[in-house]
């Protein structure tokens, strides 16, 4: 591709490239050096590249690996909350059922919910939902979900064993699910 | 018969593993009577759509 027309896709791409930077590094310093270097090295495969949507595919790949190599490295140096201690965040969770496990008030179906994929208003939603579930919550499914990571690999990232990942994932989608039907689909509790 | 806090925790963790036939059979049996766990189930599916869109190279 040509360099004015590879620049005015990565142009067209950058906000939703730090968005997604943000919402996985939380720190804004932080994702614009992900999507500066993600950048940096399209551009310099610019050769390689047919059209804009196979740049697209490449330099997301690129902001993943970038993402969770920092994410690994904020670990190595123990710079990250500790996984293994995730008792404090369970309160929450255990509301949602009564004493025989059985739900205190039951989930409703959401009506439509593929539509809302095509609204842009869900997904300012959907983002302040991964917000603020527990942080530690929100982490992990965003590895597994987002960035697309293997239950194992995240386990061994956070060394923590699979079970408690397990429990991890089930308190984040309970908690996300919460979140979305209480500010998305109007479920009246 | 598993409560809701366990089919949830099946539900959740059938995205993650192959479940055993015993949690497989349980969870269905389970799915049967119960309206709130099967809408968990549209949920989480769901839950992951949505999550990969976000991760997704399409504008
Ligand atoms: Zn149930």
């Amino acid at each position: 591709m040509k360099t004015d027309e590879l620049q005015r896709v990565f142009a067209a791409m950058r906000s939703q490239m730090l968005r997604f930077a943000r919402l996985q590094l939380r720190s804004e310093a932080a994702a614009e050096d992900a999507v500066q270097e993600a950048l940096l090295a399209a551009h310099m495969a610019a050769d390689q590249f047919a059209g804009a949507s196979s740049v697209r595919t490449w330099v997301f790949s690129i902001l993943k690996n970038k993402i969770i190599d920092e994410l690994r490295r904020r670990v190595r140096e123990g710079n990250v909350m500790d996984f293994a201690a995730a008792e404090d965040e369970m309160k929450d969770i255990d509301e949602l059922f009564d004493q025989r496990g059985h739900w205190a008030a039951p989930p409703m179906a959401w009506p439509d919910p593929e539509a809302a994929l095509d609204n842009q208003q869900f997904w300012v939603v959907f983002e302040a939902c991964l917000d603020g579930v527990p942080p530690k919550h929100g982490r992990i499914f965003m590895m597994r979900e987002i960035l697309g990571l293997e239950t194992e690999e995240i386990c061994k990232e956070l060394a923590i064993s699979p079970s408690n990942c397990w429990v991890l994932l089930h308190r984040a989608r309970l908690g996300l699910r919460e979140c979305l039907s209480q500010r998305w689909f109007g479920e009246q509790k | 018969m598993m409560n809701c806090k366990e089919a949830t925790q099946l539900l959740s963790q059938g995205q993650e593993r192959t479940l055993t036939l015993v949690e497989r059979l349980g969870l269905k049996l389970h799915l049967l009577i119960c309206k709130g766990c099967r809408a968990s189930e549209r949920h989480f599916d769901f839950l992951r759509t949505a999550a990969r869109r976000i991760g997704s190279p399409e504008p």
